[in-house]
C-alpha cells in the first residue's frame, strides 16, 4: 500500500516537472579559478580543468580510463623504424568561429609549441619532433628524430591540443577549439560558461550549457554542494565530509585515482639535504599510514617511489622506506647529527600539504630533526619554493601523468642531478618496444627510491560529489579535467 | 565590589591560571599526534576530546591559553610603554607643535583599520607570534597615547601641580612624579579592554594563518582546523570558541567593573 502510494506520489511529481525531459544545464565547482584560458601557453592546472576535452582537442586524447584514444585525428601509420608518424585527421572539423580544422592547423599548431620562443609548459612534449608536414588537407606527417614510445601519449595533453592561427591571437581569454563545447563567458572571480556545439563533428554532448565554479575553501565547498548550489564538485576539498554526502540520498561521492605523487618534496642541493643519509633518514621517520589517515581521512594510496600505483608499470618500493624512528636516528648519527638539525618546510595551501605537513614535522621531531613550517599562498609557493629554490622541505602533488621525467632535469626545483638517471630517461625516450619500456621504467622508479630523492608519501585521490543524477562523469583524473562530453541527467 | 568584577576576574583568573599550569604540567603532549586517537568525544581520559591529530583538547586549550595572553600582553605592553609616554609629553607640551606632530601622528594610525594593516604587517614580514605581538601592538599605541593626553590635560591645571612648578621640578619631573600617578588606575582599566581586543586579534590572526604557526597552539588556529569538523565533531570547534569568548567576556566584564571602581569621571555621575 506504501509503495503504491509512494509510486502514484513520484509519478505526479515527474508529471508536474514536465514528464521525462532530463535536465540539460549542469553547475561544476572545481578549486581552483584559471589564471587564463591558453592551455598551449599556461602551466596551471586548472585550464585543463575546464577547457580539455571540452573546448579543445588533440590529435589523441585521453578517456577516463587514462586510455589514448583518437581524437580530431581518425588513425595513424607509424613507419616501421618509428620515426614517422601519419595522421588522417577527421574531415569534418570545425572551429568554434566557423574555420575548418585541416592538416594547416595541425602543423601550425605542433610548430608553434615546439619553437624556440613557444611559452608552453610542457615544451619537452615536442622535443623529438624534427619536422611536421602537410600532405594534403586531412593528412599530416609528423617525423620524429629518433622512436619515441611515448608519443602518441604526449599528443594526448592538454598541452598539444589544436588552435587555430585566426584565433591565437586572443586564445588566453576567447578560446577558440574544436570540442564539443564553445566558450561563451568568463566571469573573472565568479563563473565560466560553456554552451554545446551545435556543429560538433561528433557525438554531440547531452548538455546545452555548462557552468564551472570555483571554490577553494573548504567549508564554503561543503555548504556550496549541501545547499545543492553546485550540481557536481570535481576535487572535493575535505575528505572528513565525504562520509556525510555518502550517506545522503541526494548525492553520489565518487573516489578514484590521480596522477598525483603527493611528495614530501626535498632540497637535494641545500645542506644537509645533499647528504644520502640525511634523505634516508628523512624516509625512515616518516609513517605514510598516519598522514593517508590524519590529513586525507584514509583517502590515498601509499608509494615508495614517483609513480602511480595504478600503471601497470609501477614497482612497489615500499620496503625501501617502512616507518622506522630508531633507524632514522641511527642514520642521522652515522650522517653526522646525532641531535638533529633545523630545517624549513614550506607548505602550500592544500588541505593534504597544511595538514600532511603538521603530521610530517612532528614525525620528524621524533628523530631530532626540527622542521620550521611555513604556510604560503600558491603564488609565494611558486616564487620561494619553485622558483628561488629556497627550501629545505615542501610538500606537493605532482599532478602530471608520467612525470617521472622531472628527475631528469637538475634544474628542477628539487635539484637532484644524477648522470646516470639522465641518461636512462634518454634511453627510455627512444624506446618504444613496450618490454623494454617497462624494464627502463622500473630501473628508474629504482634509482629514485634508493636514492631517496624526495620523500615518497602517497597517491592523491580524488572525490567528486555530485548530485545523484548525473551520469558519466570521470571518477578517475588521468589528466587534470572535467570531460563534460558524455555527462548527462538521469530522466 | 559588582558583580560583573567578580564574575570577570574569575573567568579571566582562570585562563590565566590554565596558562600558568601549562608551563609545569598539561595532560597529554600536544607535539605528538595520535592520528588513530582522532575525533574522540570528551571522555575520562580526555576530558574535552580529541581533535582531528588525535591531540588532546585540553592540552591545546590550555597551550593555547598560553598564546593568547602572552600575544595580548606583550602587545598591550608595547602600547602602554610607547603610548603613556608620548601622551605625557604631549600633555606637558600641550598646544606646542611637537603636541600636534604625535597627535595626528596617532590620529593617522587611526585612521587605518587595525586588523587590515594587522595581515598586512604579518603578510609582509612572515606569519609569526613575534610579528603579530608588533601588528597588534602598533593599534595599541594611540589608544594610550590619546586616553594618557586627554586625562593629563586637565591634572595641569590643578593646584598640586601648580606648587610642583612653584617649587622648581621641570616638566618631566612633574609628568613623573605627580601626573601619571595620578592617572595609572586609568591605565589599568583601558589595559584590560585592549587586553581583551588583543586576545581577538591574535585568535582572527592565527584563525587566517598569520598567527603563531604550528605546533604552537593557539585557539584562532584551533577554530579554523575544526571548520570542517563542525557537522561531524561539534566539540572540536566549540571548546576554541568557548574559550575565546569566555576569556573576552571576563576581561570585558573586569574592565568595566575596574572602571566603575577607578575611573573618578564615572564616580562622580554615580554619586
Amino acid at each position: 500500500m506504501h509503495k503504491l502510494l509512494l509510486l502514484a506520489t513520484v509519478g505526479a511529481v515527474a508529471l508536474i516537472a514536465g514528464g521525462s525531459t532530463a535536465q540539460t544545464n549542469i553547475t561544476v565547482a572545481i578549486q581552483l579559478e584559471p589564471p587564463n584560458l591558453d592551455p598551449t601557453g599556461g602551466a596551471a592546472q586548472a585550464i585543463d580543468s575546464v577547457l580539455y576535452s571540452n573546448v579543445f582537442e588533440g590529435l589523441t586524447r585521453f578517456d577516463g580510463d587514462g586510455a589514448v584514444v583518437p581524437g580530431v585525428a581518425k588513425n595513424w601509420d607509424i613507419s616501421n623504424d618509428g620515426t614517422i608518424y601519419t595522421f588522417n585527421l577527421h574531415s569534418n572539423v570545425m572551429f568554434h568561429d566557423g574555420t575548418s580544422m585541416d592538416a594547416e592547423d595541425v602543423k601550425f599548431s605542433l610548430d608553434r609549441a615546439r619553437s624556440d620562443d613557444s611559452t608552453n609548459a610542457q615544451k619537452g612534449l615536442f622535443a623529438g619532433i624534427t619536422d611536421v608536414t602537410v600532405v594534403d588537407s586531412a593528412t599530416v606527417k609528423v617525423t620524429l628524430d629518433q622512436p619515441n614510445g611515448s608519443f602518441l601519449f604526449n599528443m594526448a595533453w592538454g598541452d598539444a591540443v589544436i588552435v587555430a592561427p585566426e584565433s591565437i591571437e586572443n586564445i588566453a581569454s576567447n578560446p577558440i577549439g574544436t570540442g564539443a563545447f564553445e566558450f561563451s563567458d568568463w566571469v573573472q572571480g565568479d563563473r565560466l560558461e560553456l554552451v554545446r556545439n551545435d556543429a560538433y563533428w561528433g557525438t554531440h554532448a547531452a548538455l546545452e550549457t555548462a557552468t564551472f565554479r570555483f571554490i577553494s575553501d573548504p567549508t564554503a565547498a561543503f555548504a556550496a554542494v549541501m545547499a545543492e548550489d553546485v550540481d557536481v564538485f570535481v576535487g572535493f576539498p575535505a575528505p572528513e565530509n565525504l562520509p556525510q554526502f555518502e550517506a545522503d540520498s541526494r548525492f553520489q561521492v565518487l573516489v578514484g585515482n590521480t596522477e598525483g605523487e603527493t611528495i614530501l618534496s626535498t632540497n637535494n642541493k641545500m645542506p644537509p639535504f645533499d647528504n644520502l643519509l640525511v634523505r634516508k633518514a628523512v624516509a625512515h621517520a616518516i609513517d605514510r599510514q598516519a598522514i593517508i589517515d590524519g590529513a586525507m581521512f584514509g583517502y590515498g594510496t601509499p608509494i615508495g617511489t614517483h609513480f602511480a600505483p595504478h600503471n601497470p608499470d609501477y614497482v612497489d618500493l615500499l620496503a625501501n622506506s617502512p616507518f622506522d624512528p630508531v633507524r632514522a636516528k641511527a642514520l642521522l648519527a652515522e650522517a653526522g647529527f646525532p641531535n638533529g638539525f633545523t630545517t624549513t618546510l614550506k607548505l602550500p595551501p592544500p588541505s593534504y600539504a597544511r595538514r600532511g605537513g603538521e603530521i610530517i614535522a612532528s614525525q620528524l621531531r621524533q628523530v631530532g630533526i626540527n622542521a620550521e613550517i611555513s604556510n604560503l599562498e600558491w603564488s609565494q609557493w611558486l616564487e620561494e619554493v619553485f622558483k628561488a629554490k629556497d627550501f629545505g622541505l615542501s610538500i606537493v602533488s605532482h599532478t602530471e601523468p608520467m612525470d617521472i621525467g622531472i628527475y631528469a632535469n637538475p634544474e628542477y626545483y628539487f635539484q637532484y642531478d644524477n648522470a646516470d638517471f639522465q641518461a636512462l630517461m634518454v634511453e627510455l625516450n627512444a624506446t618504444a618496444d613496450p618490454a623494454g619500456r617497462t624494464a627502463l621504467l622500473a630501473e628508474a622508479q629504482t634509482i629514485i627510491s634508493e636514492d631517496y630523492v624526495n620523500g615518497y608519501l602517497f597517491e592523491l585521490a580524488v572525490a567528486t560529489v555530485a548530485k545523484a543524477g548525473v551520469r558519466g562523469l570521470w571518477v578517475n583524473q588521468p589528466t587534470a579535467a572535467v570531460d563534460l562530453t558524455v555527462v548527462s541527467w538521469a530522466d | 565590589m559588582s558583580r560583573g568584577l567578580v564574575i570577570g576576574a574569575f573567568l579571566t583568573l582562570v585562563f590565566v591560571a590554565l596558562a600558568c599550569v601549562s608551563f609545569l604540567w598539561v595532560p597529554y603532549d600536544i607535539e605528538t599526534l595520535q592520528i588513530p586517537n582522532k575525533l574522540k568525544t570528551p571522555n575520562l581520559n580526555h576530558w574535552l576530546g580529541t581533535d582531528h591529530f588525535g591531540r588532546d583538547i585540553l592540552s591545546m586549550v590550555m597551550m593555547g591559553a598560553r598564546t593568547s595572553i602572552a600575544v595580548a600582553l606583550l602587545a598591550v605592553g608595547i602600547g602602554m610603554a610607547i603610548g603613556v609616554p608620548l601622551g605625557l609629553f604631549s600633555a606637558a607640551r600641550r598646544g606646542s607643535f611637537l603636541d600636534e606632530i604625535i597627535m595626528r601622528g596617532n590620529d593617522l594610525i587611526f585612521a587605518f583599520p587595525s586588523l587590515v594593516i594587522a595581515i598586512l604587517i604579518t603578510a609582509v614580514f612572515g606569519a609569526s607570534a613575534v610579528n603579530a605581538i608588533v601588528a597588534i601592538g602598533i593599534f595599541n599605541i594611540p589608544v594610550f597615547a590619546r586616553l594618557t593626553r586627554a586625562v593629563a590635560l586637565p591634572l595641569w591645571e590643578r593646584d598640586f601641580v601648580l606648587s610642583a612648578r612653584v617649587c622648581g621640578k621641570s616638566e618631566t619631573r612633574i609628568s613623573v612624579e605627580h601626573i601619571f600617578p595620578n592617572i595609572m588606575n586609568l591605565m589599568i582599566v583601558q589595559g584590560t579592554i585592549q587586553f581583551s581586543l588583543g586576545i581577538l586579534a591574535e585568535a582572527s590572526l592565527s584563525y587566517i594563518g598569520l598567527g603563531a604557526q604550528p605546533p604552537t597552539a593557539s585557539w584562532g588556529r584551533m577554530l579554523a582546523d575544526a571548520q570542517t569538523l563542525v557537522s561531524i565533531a561539534p566539540h572540536v570547534a566549540l571548546v576554541p570558541g568557548l574559550a575565546i569568548l569566555l576569556m573576552v567576556l571576563g576581561l570585558n566584564l573586569m574592565g568595566d567593573g575596574l572602571r566603575d571602581r577607578f575611573d573618578p569621571r564615572i564616580k562622580k555621575n554615580r554619586t
